[in-house]
């Protein structure tokens, strides 16, 4: 059995947009903690000013992503022993979104891209036509259940070194669930989604780095799907559908 | 950065390059035994339509292909956009395609 | 100091191909300028070709093939990964790549030298 420090040296980042610093503090060790605990731990009982942002605590609202020792990483489903360096964890906001206050990042930008991908739903019938059933087997339907699991937390947006060098490139994220709604046999706008991913800063920008599949809290693989947008765009172009 | 055209061209540059430069490979493996002379290249190349045409077609090629590469690197090392990205690009381009022309001429022409 | 999130096969074979693309497309048009001697300036070109067999040149050639052949494999692999409906990072395929570059590399610098 490993030996259970009495506490841990925790760095966290504070500030804001203008620029920030490293704060440390002592937080005694649990058997089980979570890198979530850690950072409530340190609101509740050193300083009440730290912001930062959570929900549901479950792995299912996608809110408190940060970067844990240099890793983005849901913060509530990770713990700290599969993160901590030594005796030592470092907590910052995720990267390539502006800070609004310490831990607590701006997600507009985010937010916005999955529309700008198309990545929204394109209604094909209406409230009075009956429900088409699509079953399990269906080769779209599992392309589509493939990325559904998305919770929209961020991590693969703040992993990309390609939205790093590109702040307009639209994400793996977005792209992501643009190839969800592309193969979603009930949505009429598959045009408008290879149009919208095909553009300057659309899923031809991927250098295939794949951290973003790497770091999925999920396990989802959003560079697959990404390569799914590209062989899609490129069958349109020949078909003179895009470009 | 890289718009579905570009990307395309990216792709099948490097399709058609492919060959050409595992080709390229084997002959300087197999030539470069024992050194290189000028007499030993032109003696291979010239008159030759074979190498005019590889070569040509490597040289065209290669031309695009290191032009829009250069350009994804600059874009994301120095956001650098706009018209001064394709005035890069283009010009890389014309200027490797250019060099590379006479070269080809050099080795080729009887 | 690479980034903590960088240091996995993907990120590492993606750095390999953009230096070796970068110094390839640097060295491509000097190349080009160099063969073009061969009938402007052929006592250039040999005298080139002689200054091209001392032993440091010779590593220098060899660096510039495994360039080369690495940018080809792992160019091959992106487009494996990119158009074969394939999922997964494929790290194997990486790893092959890098592989096969220092195997041609290395015949090459055994038959030069």
């Amino acid at each position: 059995m490993r030996s259970v420090p009495k506490h841990l040296e925790v760095s966290i980042w504070r500030g804001d947009s203008a620029g920030g610093y490293f704060e440390d503090f002592q937080v005694p060790a649990q058997k089980n903690q979570t890198i979530l605990d850690v950072v409530s731990w340190i609101q509740q009982n050193e300083d009440a000013t730290l912001s930062y942002r959570y929900a549901c605590r479950v792995g299912m609202c996608g809110s408190c992503a940060m970067m844990v020792n240099g890793v983005p990483r849901w913060t509530c489903r990770t713990h700290v022993n599969k993160a901590m360096k030594g005796n030592r964890l470092e907590v910052a906001p995720l990267r390539n979104m502006p800070v609004i206050k310490d831990l607590a990042t701006d997600m507009d930008v985010f937010f916005d891209k999955w529309v700008k991908a198309e990545g929204v739903h394109h209604p094909s019938k209406t409230r009075e036509d009956v429900i088409e059933p699509i079953t399990g087997d269906n080769i779209e339907r599992a392309k589509a259940n493939a990325g559904i699991e998305c919770i929209n937390c961020a991590v693969c947006y703040a992993a990309c070194d390609t939205v790093r060098g590109n702040p307009n490139y639209l994400g793996p994220a977005a792209l992501q669930r643009a190839w969800t709604v592309y193969n979603d046999v009930k949505d009429a706008g598959k045009r408008a989604v290879l149009a919208a991913v095909s553009g300057r800063d659309g899923c031809h920008n991927c250098h295939t780095q794949g951290s973003c599949t790497l770091y999925c809290p999920n396990d989802l693989d959003p560079m697959g799907a990404i390569a799914g947008l590209k062989r899609a765009t490129i069958a349109a172009a020949f078909k003179k559908e895009v470009g | 950065m890289l718009n579905l055209r570009l990307y395309l061209v990216q792709r099948m540059s490097a399709m058609i390059m492919a060959p050409l430069v595992l080709g390229h490979i084997v002959v300087m493996i197999y030539a470069n035994r024992g050194g290189l002379s000028t007499g030993e290249i032109l003696g291979r190349t010239q008159g030759s339509v074979f190498w005019a045409t590889y070569y040509g077609v490597f040289v065209a090629v290669v031309s695009l292909h290191a032009a829009i590469g250069l350009r994804v690197i600059l874009a994301e090392t120095t956001g650098l956009k706009g018209p001064a990205l394709g005035v890069f690009t283009w010009g890389f381009c014309l200027a490797t395609l250019l060099l590379g022309g006479h070269a080809v001429w050099a080795v080729v022409a009887p | 100091m690479i980034q903590p999130h960088r240091k996995h096969p993907l990120w590492f074979a993606h750095i390999l191909h953009r230096l070796s693309g970068l110094a390839l497309a640097l060295f491509v048009p000097v190349h080009f300028f160099v063969l073009s001697k061969a009938v402007t300036n052929p006592a250039a070109l040999d005298g080139f070709l002689h200054w091209a067999e001392s032993p440091l040149v010779k590593l220098a050639e060899f660096g510039l093939v495994f360039l080369l052949a690495v940018h080809i494999f792992g160019g091959l692999r992106l487009l494996a990964l990119e158009f074969l409906p394939w999922s997964g990072p494929r790290k194997t395929l990486a790893a092959g790549a890098v592989a096969a570059g220092f195997l041609i590399s290395v015949t090459f610098l055994l038959r030069a030298i």
